[in-house]
């Protein structure tokens, strides 16, 4: 395939726009954490983070690091005004109890029915971790998956029954990867943006499950160049 | 006062008296809030066939690394072993140590529940996954459940920022994590602190682990590995 799709940024810089003014949002490892420097001007967001934050703000500059003071990917981070301490048990409260508005995770496999598996790859070698994807994944009142839409060695991602270990059970809402947005609906997968330059046939090659969409799909606006 | 003393002269003194074999909560994320002065003291103890309950593996020989690298630990409950934890992959793949991995948010209630008295409960956490297999599910109000039992331990290493002489605790930032919560759930709590005050100059509006959950410490300057 000549055309190109998106970059793991480009992916971020979309997948932000699904993030409304005053969201408290916790961002997975991987694409999702990129999202934070895609959140556009004017628009507020409460970063939240198992260790118990709620309210971080950008990376820290070099040499103002605090390392008290840091994310759940061990960044040094900053507060924006409004930020709050707790404890893991009630950073939990927030994910499992459907506190936060979004939850962005990363994914090896999304099944039609929204079915999510991101912690571990069969025969990999290795423990895996699950970390906080479950209590985040069954809580969320809204999750996004952001990935590639394909594996790194072709194979599909979103796939009718996941043979991947689960995380959660019909939980993903939306998947934003390199080719399309795609939301989970009760009637199945719905195909609401494209990549520019690219169709929905083209979609439908890359995806298990049948697409839905009706009339032209709209492209998804990236500015990254 | 008619409280004990608590407060030990020395991490290696801290740590004296705990015997092979003894379930241990290790507070810590994210490179913070890591007791790494009891970790140290622990591995010149040597104490081993530990059983320990932490968040990660450690990073390299740093946190709780230094221990598997040891061998002094023989079980471990985790929600994310890590990348650095090279000690305990090494010995993991060996079968050398057994694994429970739990959810995180699922392990700090387990913890919880023990401290609160309350033996086990419903969770839709992990419903469908491999977290289910041989637990007890049930359909509450609806959603599918599966029975979580409480994790109690014999001591919990904490790291707090500062302590009063009694024992009331606060922390720093993001130091705090799961420290509290494992203070609640271990029959015994050691804690390094960088500070002591006395009593009553801690404002109690801002003590978050009050003493009655507090059995020893140590003042100890922050170890941090990174």
């Amino acid at each position: 395939m000549s055309k190109t799709k998106l970059t793991r940024e480009q992916i971020a810089e979309r997948a932000a726009l699904e993030l409304p003014d005053g969201a408290c949002v916790n961002l997975g490892w991987g694409i999702p954490n990129l999202t934070a420097a895609y959140v556009p001007k004017g628009v507020t967001i409460y970063f939240h983070s198992e260790n118990g934050i709620l309210g971080m703000g950008p990376r820290a500059k070099q040499g103002e690091e605090d390392f008290d003071l840091v994310d759940a990917m061990k960044v040094p981070v900053t507060l924006i005004p409004g930020a709050s301490f707790f404890a893991q048990e009630a950073a939990h409260v927030m994910t499992r109890g459907g506190h936060l508005d979004v939850c962005m995770l990363g994914a090896l496999q999304v099944s039609e029915r929204g079915d999510l598996a991101n912690w571990r790859v069969p025969g990999a070698k290795g423990a895996g971790g699950i970390g906080g994807a479950m209590d985040i994944a069954v809580g969320a009142r809204r999750l996004i998956v952001t990935m590639e839409h394909t594996s790194k060695d072709g194979a599909r991602k979103i796939v009718k029954r996941c043979d991947y270990p689960l995380t959660a059970v019909e939980c993903v809402n939306t998947i934003v990867t390199d080719l399309a947005v795609i939301d989970v609906t009760p009637d199945g997968l719905s195909l609401r943006e494209v990549a520019p330059g690219f169709t929905p046939e083209d979609v439908q090659a890359q995806t298990e499950p049948q697409l839905h969409y009706s009339g032209k799909v709209p492209e998804m606006p990236i500015n990254i160049r | 006062m008619t409280q004990k003393n608590k407060i030990f002269a020395s991490a290696d003194a801290i740590v004296a008296d705990i015997l092979d074999g003894a379930s241990i909560m290790f507070g810590g994320f994210g490179g913070a809030g890591f007791p790494n002065n009891l970790i140290q003291a622990l591995a010149r103890k040597g104490s081993k066939n530990l059983s320990v309950i932490s968040n990660n593996c450690g990073t390299g020989e740093g946190e709780l690394g230094i221990l598997f690298k040891n061998h002094q630990i023989r079980r471990v409950t985790a929600a994310f072993p890590g990348p650095g934890a090279t000690y305990f992959e090494e010995q993991f793949a060996k079968g050398e140590i057994e694994l429970e991995l739990v959810p995180q948010g699922i392990l700090c209630e387990r913890m919880r529940a023990h401290g609160a008295g309350i033996p086990a409960f419903f969770s839709p956490v992990g419903v469908g996954t491999d977290v289910a297999k041989g637990k007890e599910e049930r359909v509450i109000r609806g959603k599918r459940c599966i029975l979580e039992q409480s994790i109690g331990a014999d001591y919990a290493f904490i790291k707090a920022y500062r302590a009063d002489r009694l024992g009331n605790l606060v922390f720093r930032k993001g130091a705090r994590n799961f420290n509290p919560v494992m203070a609640t759930a271990a029959n015994t709590t050691l804690v390094e602190v960088e500070e002591i005050v006395d009593v009553g100059a801690l404002d109690p509006e801002n003590i978050v682990t009050p003493f009655i959950f507090v059995d020893r410490i140590v003042v100890a300057k922050g170890l941090r590995y990174v």
